[in-house]
């Protein structure tokens, strides 16, 4: 009976690892289809922000309720990984509680603990799903999430509540089990939050206990493994790819924009002729500038997009979302990824990718949305998880005005003055520093 | 009161090199309102002995509303002209009464070879006032008053600048009252991104309206702001408000100004 546990649970490990893997090295690949930025200098300011700010979740606590909430759900998610570690060991090996022999007092202390964090997980996602369902909090309700974002919100609460109940259900039945002194279940003591709850079970025969923690041990189990396989398409991924974010997010001021290299030189041979290399061998295609489609965005803006878990801090930050217009950086960030895996697919299906006439720009993001922009970088400063909207939107701009044309009457007006009158406004150039005449003269 | 005014070109040809370069900006140069501000900062650089140039003429445009706008190679045009300019002066140091011209020169020219020291108004002000080089003077015009300080996106958000600004407010002896979106949280007036240049998108308000209202109910007499696009939003948006009349936006170089020791 039990070699049957053993096999079945070393195969249903086996498929999640491997399904988990294909999927991951899928993510990996469509990350690439960005272009290529190095982001590797200045090691230890990168791993300070990691640290700080998605292993010490800095930038959450700007609003304490839900980071308090966030905290819990994720130190439990964190530390009852350890637990998982015993109970993935168990799976293998046979045995029930492996590691309560070696750490003796310290293992009843130990599960005490995860008890609690569980517990608080618990009660977090209900408050978690209250806020989202009963509460509707306007962050958590635009229409920018309708259909399968809510749905995925609400499934990763109800599931991790689900996990929870096992674990504890489980706990409880052990217990029982445990003052049966019954074969197998390692007398420990009391188990902190679910030793108020034996009672609960203690009518039931040993059998029945047995087939409970035994349910509650697979489902548990199942589930968990479900989950990670769930991570994939959710934008639950959030707790994996938080880390390598952080870790690659741009160091420079958030004012900074990113050069183009080649434009620079464009004008640098313009006004310098004599500078311009002569036509290379083989000339290379034109390089587009600016983002028209995902494979023009550098990479980290497309690992940004996978990193989202579209909690909807920038939007509600934005200047142009809060006064009514289309623009949401959070939805910039979803339609992004949504692009993306649409591509992967083409990729998957076609072998290569097939032009299916469509692109990041006009069919998922509207020229209005990205006028509506600032520049503000407000929603920069918002993502606990460093993730940069602004950076895209400015390709995206850049695509619009240099590629097509693309502008405002009004920016063309603009233009034109900077170019004629070295001043968006049509001023004379030698009226300059007239103001200069008029304090002389008061 | 008056102040004679020197280029870079004028510095030169008396083989002379003056201690900062002023960047005035294309606002500060052309708008009615914010060459207030030009004047108020050039009269204080004057009246305690900095010794600063200014380009006259020879200024251009840094093309910050067409880069963010997506127009690159007019960006680049501007900046390589003005480089081609700064470096022929040889210019080390520059102070500018605007966010957007500070936050391109400091972070933006390095990369096509304007390398400078550059600082915004504020913060050498704040230099000037701790180097007892600005005097204010005793029970100022600004004594008590009720101010509230509105955190331009490219000085605050953009470069980290918050303590500046705030500190040479102080000195004012004003009561600060800060608004709910300040610091990092800070509400953009709705200029930047090249917004300035046209006509907001379709919505329920205009971002210069939701933000003045929000600095009127902080009950201040006095909107203080670092930025003359910032100044030109608010201001709208105090008349919006009706405000005009009991609501003033002033830039910070223009209460300083008014507040200098005889």
């Amino acid at each position: 009976m039990h070699l049957i546990q053993q096999l079945l649970f070393i195969i249903c490990a086996g498929i999640a690892v491997a399904f988990f893997s294909r999927n991951a090295i899928k993510i990996r690949r469509n990350i690439n289809l960005g272009r290529e930025e190095d982001l590797n200098d200045n090691k230890s300011a990168r791993w300070k922000n990691m640290l700080l700010l998605a292993l010490g979740q800095k930038k959450m606590f700007k609003r304490p309720v839900p980071a308090f909430l966030h905290l819990a759900v994720y130190a439990g998610f964190i530390i009852i990984n350890i637990e998982i570690l015993e109970i993935f060991l168990d799976g293998i090996s046979g045995r029930h509680r492996l590691f309560a022999p070696f750490i003796g007092s310290l293992y009843p202390f130990l599960i005490g603990f995860f008890e609690i964090l569980a517990a608080l997980v618990l009660v977090s996602c209900v408050i978690f799903l209250i806020r989202r369902n009963l509460l509707r909090l306007h962050r958590l309700n635009m229409k920018e999430l309708n259909g399968w974002p809510k749905s995925d919100a609400n499934l990763i609460l109800i599931t991790e509540i689900i996990l929870m109940t096992l674990f504890l259900t489980m706990n409880t039945a052990d217990l029982v089990l445990q003052s049966r002194h019954i074969e197998h279940y390692t007398t420990t003591t009391p188990f902190w939050i679910t030793s108020h709850f034996t009672s609960l079970l203690s009518h039931m025969s040993d059998g029945a206990l047995m087939g409970l923690e035994r349910t509650c041990w697979w489902l548990h189990i199942i589930g968990i493994f479900a989950f990670l396989n769930y991570l994939p398409y959710s934008k639950h991924l959030h707790i994996i790819l938080a880390f390598p974010n952080a870790y690659y997010a741009r160091l420079e001021p958030q004012g900074k924009l990113e050069n183009m290299p080649a434009i620079q030189n464009e004008v640098l041979y313009m006004m310098k002729p004599e500078m311009a290399p002569p036509p290379a061998e083989g000339e290379q295609a034109h390089q587009r500038f600016g983002a028209k489609d995902i494979t023009d965005l550098s990479w980290k803006n497309l690992l940004d997009a996978y990193s989202c878990t579209e909690c909807g801090r920038c939007t509600t930050v934005c200047p142009a979302n809060v006064t009514g217009k289309k623009l949401s950086p959070r939805k910039i960030m979803m339609d992004t990824r949504d692009r993306m895996e649409e591509v992967g697919h083409n990729i998957d299906k076609n072998k290569t990718f097939v032009d299916d006439g469509k692109s990041l720009v006009n069919d998922y993001i509207t020229v209005e949305e990205l006028r509506a922009c600032t520049s503000c970088q407000a929603c920069v400063e918002a993502c606990p998880v460093s993730i940069d909207p602004l950076d895209i939107i400015v390709e995206l701009r850049r695509y619009l005005v240099m590629e097509e044309s693309n502008a405002p009457q009004e920016w063309n007006l603009m233009f034109g003055n900077i170019e004629n009158n070295m001043a968006p406004w049509k001023f004379s150039p030698d009226d300059r520093d007239s103001w200069v005449n008029e304090m002389s003269n008061s | 009161m008056s102040v004679t005014i020197k280029s870079m070109a004028e510095y030169a040809a008396g083989g002379e090199t003056p201690e900062v370069l002023f960047w005035v900006g294309c606002a500060g140069s052309f708008d009615r309102r914010a060459q207030r501000i030009t004047k108020a900062f050039a009269q204080i650089l004057d009246k305690v002995g900095v010794k600063f140039a200014i380009l006259g003429k020879e200024e251009m445009c840094t093309g910050d509303p067409a880069r963010r706008a997506g127009n690159e190679f007019l960006f680049q045009m501007m900046a390589y002209n003005n480089i081609q300019t700064l470096n022929g002066y040889n210019v080390k140091k520059i102070v500018t009464a605007c966010p957007h011209c500070f936050n391109i020169l400091r972070n933006e020219y390095p990369a096509l070879g304007g390398n400078y020291e550059v600082i915004h108004h504020t913060m050498f002000l704040q230099q000037l006032l701790n180097d007892g080089r600005i005097r204010i003077k005793e029970g100022g015009a600004f004594k008590g008053k009720k101010i509230t300080y509105h955190d331009s996106c490219y000085l605050g958000r953009g470069n980290g600048i918050y303590e500046a600004p705030r500190a040479v407010l102080e000195t004012l002896d004003v009561e600060l009252v800060e608004m709910k979106r300040c610091k990092t949280n800070g509400m953009c007036c709705g200029a930047g991104g090249a917004q300035m240049f046209k006509e907001e998108e379709p919505g329920t308000t205009r971002i210069n309206f939701d933000r003045a209202a929000e600095a009127v109910g902080t009950g201040a007499n006095i909107i203080a702001a670092n930025c003359p696009f910032c100044t030109t939003m608010l201001t709208d948006g105090v008349k919006n408000q009706e405000k005009e009349d009991d609501i003033k936006v002033m830039d910070i170089a223009e209460m300083v100004a008014l507040s200098l020791a005889e």
